[in-house]
C-alpha cells in the first residue's frame, strides 16, 4: 500500500528555505498581520465572557474525544443512517482510493464538469489536478478558493484561502485572467465572481463539498458556510459528492449546537455563519429539486495512524476553525504557503506528518518557539504545543528504535546531535562537571566567539559573566 | 480486505481495551447563556439580523401580502417565486389575483429541470415560510420540501422569508429538542442567517456572494 | 473586564488562562527556601540569582542554593531529547529533599519543573510522587514574592518608564505576566508602558531560534522594534531566555535599550545597593 504524496506537496521538505523566501516578502508580511490582528480581535470580541468560552472549551473537547473514544462505531452508525437516508457511503483508505472513488462517479454519469465546494480534504487528495488529468473540470467556487485557483496557487489558510492577498492583487488577477475591467472595489470584485461561478453552477454535472460535522445519530452532514456556494453545489447539481476524514464523525445531533458554537466564533467571530446546511439525504421521490444521488467518501489518509496513540489522537479533535494559525507568530510572519502542505499552521504542523510521513515534514515539528499561542485559542482543547512536542521526540528517534509510532520516524535523527544531547546531560547531571563548565565559560568569557552561527544572524553573541551564580551563591551563602 | 474492514480493524485494534468516554452534555451551558425574557426575542433577532444586512418588518398575518406588494413595488422587482402548495403562498395569490399590474407570481411547482435556466436567470425574487427563528444567533430555520423547494431560498437574488413571532426560540438546542430534530432529519435543512456574505478580499465583508443578496424578513406579529 | 485577560496593547492577544482552579498559597512565609538558578541565569545573568537570594533573605528567609544543581532540563525536553531530559530532570529532583519551597527566578523553567516534570516520570511511580511533591512546592520568584511574602515595596528609585516582557509558556503556565505586574504597580516611581503585540513570543523558544534563525529573527525584530517604540527607558523581564533573545538583538541592533531582570529591578528600586 503506497501513499502518495501529491506533488504540489513536496515543498514542504522546504519548509525553511520557503520561510526565508517569504520573510522577505513585506507585502506578505503586512497582508497577514493586518488580517490576523483582524481575526483575532473578532474572534475575541464573539467570546468576551471568560466562563462561557473556557467551559465552551472544556465542553468541545470532551464532545470530541467521546466521539473518537467510540469512532469505529460511529462511523459504522454514521454509515447505516446514510444508507438508510439514500446517501452512498465510500471508503478510501488513502488519497489514490479516494479519487478513483470520485473518478469512478463522474465517469458512471459522463460529467464532464465539476463545481467544487470548499473542502480540504478535497485539497488532501489534490482532486482538482487529478480530475483535471482526465479531462474532468474542476472549479472551486468558495471565492477564496477560486481566487487562488485561478492564481494557480494552494490555499493559504483554511478558512481564508486568499487571505495573503490583497485587493490590488485580486484586482490585478481578475483583470489579467478574466479580462475585467481594472476595479479595486471588493464588491464589484465579488459580483463578477458571483456571475462568472453562477454560469458553473448552473452547468455543472457534479457538486462536491467538504463536511463540516457528520452526525451518527441522524444520518447528517453539515456544512458550515457564509458564500453560498456550499448550498449550491450540493444542491444545484443532480449529483453531490462529499469528502470527509474519518474523524469529522459526532455521536448526536445535539453536540453539533456546542462545536458550531466553537466553529464560527473562533474562525471568524461570528455568532453562527450566513448558513448551516444540514443534508440527510438525496431528493425523494416527490422532491422538485436536490441532488439526485449523495455520496459521502470517508477518508483515512494517515488518521489512524494518529488515532493509533493516544496523545497523538488529539489531533483529531480537531474541527478545522483556523484559530491556531490566527493567533501564531509563526504563521503570521511567514503565511500558509511556506509550510508546503495542505493545512499550515500549527494545526498543520501537528496533523501534516501523519499525512504525509515525518520523512515529508521533517522541520515542521521544530518551526515553533512553543509559545503555546494555538493551544490557548484551540476551540477543542488539542495540546498543540504538546503534541509539536512530543513529533519533535518522534522525529529525532534513532531510525531503529522499534516502537513504530509513526510513518517517517527518526526523519531527524543524527549521531551527532544525540551525541550533543549526551554530552549536554552528562554536564548537566555531574556537578564537577558542571562547575569546571562553569568555571571554564565565565574565565574564558573573553574567549567567547563573535560569530556563532544561527545565533549571531540577529544577535550579538552573548557573553557568560564574569562569575557564575553558583560561584556568587556559594560566597555570599557561605557563613550564613 | 475492504477499505472499510482495514480502517475499522485499525481503528478497533487501537480502542482495544478502552471504554467509550461517558456522556456528560452541559445541557446548561449550550442554553444559560442564550435565554431571553420572551419580550426581547424578536428585538435581538432583529438586530442580530440586521446586523448582517438582512431587512426586517413587523407586519401581521393580514396585512404581510400587502406590505410584500409594496416592497416588491419599492425594489421594482417584476415577478416573486412561491410555492403555490403552501398556505402562505395561496394566501399570497389570492391577494394577487385578478388585479393585473401587479409583479407576477410564478410558481415552483415542477422539477428544477424543467425550467432551470429560468430559475437561474430571470426569478429575481422568492417568498418562503420558515419554521421559525433563534434569537441567540438570528438565524430563520428552513426545512425545504415538496410544496417549497431548496433552491427557492438559495437561486433568486431577494429572499422574502416569513416568520411566526411565536415560532421564535432562545437557542438552536431548545429548537432541536422542541421539534425533535434527532428523530427525523429532512433531505434538508437549513439554518438561514442573512443574504450570502464573503470576507475573503482581504476581510472586507461583500454581501450577495452566491445566495440571495438581500434577505427580507417579515415578521407576524400575531401569529 | 476579567483580569484573566492580557489586555496589554492595541492588537495584543489577548490571553485568558484556563480556567485553574486558583492556587492555593501558604498563609504564612516560610524560614527556608530552596534557589535554583537555572542555567542561564547561572551563566548569563548571575547577579539577577544573587538579587533574587537578597529579596528573599530581606524578607527573613533563608535561601539555600545546592551547589549541585544545573539545569531544569527544559531545552532538551523541548527538543524532543526526553531521555536526556529525564535525567537532568533526575539529577535537581534529588538536590531539593527538604519540604522548603522551590523558588526559580527564571518563569520558564519554573513552568518546567511544576508542570512538565510529572510527564517526565510518568512511568516511575516512586519519582513521580517526588516529582509531584516537588511541582506543589514551586513557586516563581514575583509569584512567591507577592503571594506567600506579601511583600509592600517602598520604590525608591527616579521615575522612570519600564515596558514588562513575559516569557509565553510561563506567562500561560505560571501567570507571570499577573505577577510581574502586580509587584511593579507597587513602585509608584515606575510607570509600565503597554508595547505593541506585548502578549506575542519574542521568538526565543529555546533551540527554536538556532534551528529556525530566519523565523526566530524576524520575531524578535518586530518585538525589539515594538519595545523602542513604547517609550520604555528599559525592559524588564523575569524570564531569562527572553532577556538573553531580546538583549541580543538590541545589541546588535546598536539600540540603547536593555532588558533587565525583574529581581534586579525590584531589588535596585527598593534600595538595595550593589
Amino acid at each position: 500500500m503506497s501513499q502518495r504524496i501529491p506533488a504540489v506537496e513536496i515543498p514542504s521538505r522546504e519548509l525553511k528555505h520557503n520561510a526565508h523566501d517569504a520573510l522577505q516578502d513585506r507585502q506578505l508580511r503586512g497582508n497577514m498581520r493586518k488580517a490576523m490582528d483582524s481575526l483575532m480581535a473578532k474572534r475575541l470580541a464573539s467570546m468576551p465572557d471568560d466562563f462561557e468560552r473556557e467551559h465552551l472549551r472544556e465542553m468541545g473537547n470532551h464532545v470530541r474525544a467521546r466521539a473518537l473514544s467510540q469512532l469505529p462505531d460511529l462511523l459504522e452508525r454514521l454509515e447505516t443512517n446514510l444508507t438508510r437516508n439514500g446517501v452512498k457511503v465510500h471508503w478510501a483508505e488513502t488519497v489514490d482510493e479516494a479519487n478513483a472513488i470520485v473518478l469512478s462517479i463522474i465517469r458512471a454519469h459522463e460529467a464532464r464538469q465539476v463545481i467544487k465546494g470548499k473542502s480540504m480534504v478535497s485539497e488532501e487528495m489534490d482532486m482538482n489536478h487529478v480530475l483535471e488529468a482526465e479531462g474532468i473540470e474542476a472549479l472551486e467556487s468558495d471565492m477564496g478558493e477560486y481566487i487562488i485557483q485561478l492564481d494557480h496557487e494552494k490555499p493559504t489558510h483554511i478558512i481564508m484561502p486568499a487571505i495573503h492577498k490583497n485587493a490590488k492583487q485580486v484586482a490585478s488577477l481578475f483583470h489579467d485572467k478574466l479580462g475585467e475591467a481594472y476595479t479595486e472595489d471588493v464588491d464589484q470584485l465579488i459580483q463578477t465572481g458571483r456571475r462568472v461561478l453562477r454560469q458553473k453552477f448552473f452547468e455543472a454535472d457534479i457538486g462536491v463539498s467538504g463536511v463540516n460535522f457528520a452526525v451518527a445519530e441522524t444520518g447528517t452532514l453539515l456544512l458550515v458556510e457564509n458564500e453560498g456556494n456550499g448550498r449550491m453545489s450540493t444542491t444545484v447539481p443532480p449529483v453531490h459528492i462529499a469528502v470527509t476524514g474519518i474523524e469529522k464523525v459526532v455521536e448526536n445531533l445535539r453536540d453539533v449546537v456546542p462545536l458550531l458554537s466553537l466553529l464560527t466564533r473562533s474562525a471568524l467571530g461570528q455568532g453562527i455563519t450566513t448558513y448551516v446546511n444540514m443534508i440527510s439525504g438525496p431528493r425523494k421521490s416527490d422532491e422538485l429539486d436536490g441532488p439526485r444521488e449523495v455520496h459521502l467518501v470517508l477518508l483515512d489518509n494517515g488518521r489512524s495512524q494518529a488515532f493509533a496513540d493516544g496523545e497523538l489522537r488529539q489531533t483529531l479533535n480537531c474541527i478545522r476553525c483556523g484559530a491556531c494559525m490566527n493567533h501564531c507568530p509563526v504563521y503570521t510572519r511567514i503565511g500558509g504557503q511556506a509550510y508546503g502542505t495542505v493545512y499550515p499552521g500549527p494545526i498543520g504542523k501537528i496533523i501534516s506528518p501523519h499525512l504525509m510521513g515525518l520523512e515529508n515534514t521533517p522541520d515542521h515539528p521544530s518551526a515553533s518557539s512553543l509559545c503555546g499561542a494555538c493551544g490557548e485559542v484551540c476551540p477543542v482543547k488539542i495540546p498543540i504545543p504538546a503534541l509539536l512536542r512530543r513529533l519533535r521526540e518522534e522525529n529525532v528517534k534513532s531510525p531503529d528504535d522499534p516502537h513504530k509510532v509513526m510513518r517517517g520516524q527518526g526523519s531527524k535523527y543524527s549521531a551527532s546531535e544525540r551525541l550533543l544531547w549526551k554530552g549536554w546531560r552528562l554536564l548537566n547531571t555531574s556537578p564537577l562537571a558542571y562547575r569546571a563548565f562553569g568555571l571554564l565559560a565565565t574565565r574564558l568569557r573573553g574567549l567567547t566567539p563573535n560569530q556563532l552561527g544561527p545565533w549571531t544572524q540577529h544577535h550579538s553573541a552573548p557573553k557568560p559573566a564574569a562569575r557564575s551564580l553558583h560561584e556568587l551563591a556559594r560566597e555570599h551563602l557561605e557563613g550564613k | 480486505m475492504s477499505a472499510k474492514a482495514n480502517i475499522l480493524a485499525k481503528l478497533r485494534n487501537s480502542l482495544a481495551g478502552t471504554q467509550p468516554i461517558a456522556d456528560d452534555y452541559d445541557v446548561a451551558l449550550v442554553t444559560e447563556p442564550w435565554r431571553y425574557p420572551a419580550g426581547e426575542r424578536i428585538s435581538r433577532l432583529r438586530q442580530l439580523m440586521e446586523a448582517v444586512h438582512t431587512e426586517t418588518h413587523l407586519t401581521t398575518t393580514t396585512d404581510w401580502p400587502a406590505l410584500v406588494e409594496r416592497l416588491l413595488a419599492v425594489r421594482q422587482l417584476p415577478s416573486l417565486l412561491i410555492a403555490p402548495g403552501t398556505p402562505h403562498g395561496a394566501q399570497l395569490a389570492a391577494h394577487f389575483a385578478g388585479r393585473p399590474g401587479l409583479p407576477v407570481l410564478k410558481a415552483y411547482d415542477r422539477p428544477v429541470e424543467e425550467w432551470k435556466a429560468e430559475l437561474f436567470d430571470d426569478t429575481p425574487a422568492s417568498l418562503t415560510g420558515t419554521l421559525g427563528a433563534i434569537a441567540a444567533t438570528g438565524s430563520l430555520i428552513l426545512w425545504p420540501d415538496r410544496h417549497e423547494p431548496r433552491l427557492m431560498s438559495l437561486v433568486p437574488p431577494v429572499h422574502f422569508a416569513l416568520l411566526k413571532a411565536s415560532q421564535i426560540r432562545d437557542n438552536l438546542y431548545e429548537v432541536m429538542q422542541e421539534q425533535r430534530w434527532a428523530a427525523g432529519m429532512p433531505t434538508n435543512a437549513l439554518l438561514v442567517s442573512g443574504p450570502s456574505k464573503t470576507a475573503d478580499i482581504e476581510q472586507v465583508l461583500a454581501y450577495g456572494a452566491h445566495g440571495p443578496k438581500d434577505l427580507i424578513v417579515l415578521i407576524l406579529e400575531d401569529a | 473586564m476579567s483580569d484573566l485577560f492580557y489586555d496589554a496593547a492595541p492588537n495584543a492577544t489577548r490571553v485568558a488562562p484556563p480556567l485553574p482552579t486558583p492556587r492555593q498559597y501558604p498563609a504564612h512565609k516560610p524560614a527556608n527556601v530552596y534557589l535554583f538558578g537555572t542555567c542561564v541565569l547561572d551563566l548569563f545573568f548571575p547577579e539577577a540569582g544573587m538579587d533574587a537570594i537578597r529579596l528573599l533573605e530581606r524578607e527573613g528567609i533563608r535561601v539555600h542554593f545546592p551547589q549541585a544543581q544545573s539545569c531544569c532540563g527544559q531545552p532538551a525536553y523541548t527538543s524532543g531529547y526526553t531521555d536526556e531530559a529525564r535525567e537532568v530532570a533526575r539529577a535537581q529532583l534529588a538536590l531539593f529533599e527538604q519540604d522548603w519551597p522551590l523558588v526559580v527566578p527564571s518563569g520558564s523553567c519554573a513552568g518546567m519543573v511544576r508542570h512538565h516534570y510529572a510527564e517526565l516520570f510518568k512511568d516511575e511511580p516512586e519519582t513521580l510522587a517526588r516529582a509531584r511533591a516537588l511541582a506543589e512546592r514551586t513557586f516563581e520568584l514575583a509569584e512567591f514574592l507577592l503571594y506567600i511574602c506579601k511583600v509592600e515595596f517602598q520604590d525608591q528609585g527616579a521615575p522612570t518608564r519600564i515596558a514588562l516582557h513575559t516569557s509565553c509558556s510561563a506567562r500561560r503556565e505560571m501567570n507571570t505576566h499577573l505577577h510581574g505586574r502586580a509587584l511593579l504597580a507597587q513602585l509608584t516611581g515606575v510607570e509600565r508602558v503597554d508595547h505593541d503585540h506585548e502578549s506575542e513570543c519574542c521568538g526565543f523558544g529555546g533551540t527554536f531560534s538556532v534551528r529556525m534563525p530566519d523565523i526566530s529573527g524576524a520575531m524578535v525584530a518586530d518585538k525589539t522594534r515594538a519595545l523602542r517604540e513604547s517609550g520604555a527607558a528599559q525592559v524588564i523581564s523575569a524570564d531569562c531566555g527572553c532577556l538573553l533573545n531580546i538583549n541580543g538583538a538590541f545589541e546588535k541592533q546598536n539600540a540603547a535599550l536593555r532588558g533587565q531582570h525583574l529581581a534586579s529591578f525590584l531589588w535596585q528600586r527598593t534600595g538595595g545597593g550593589r
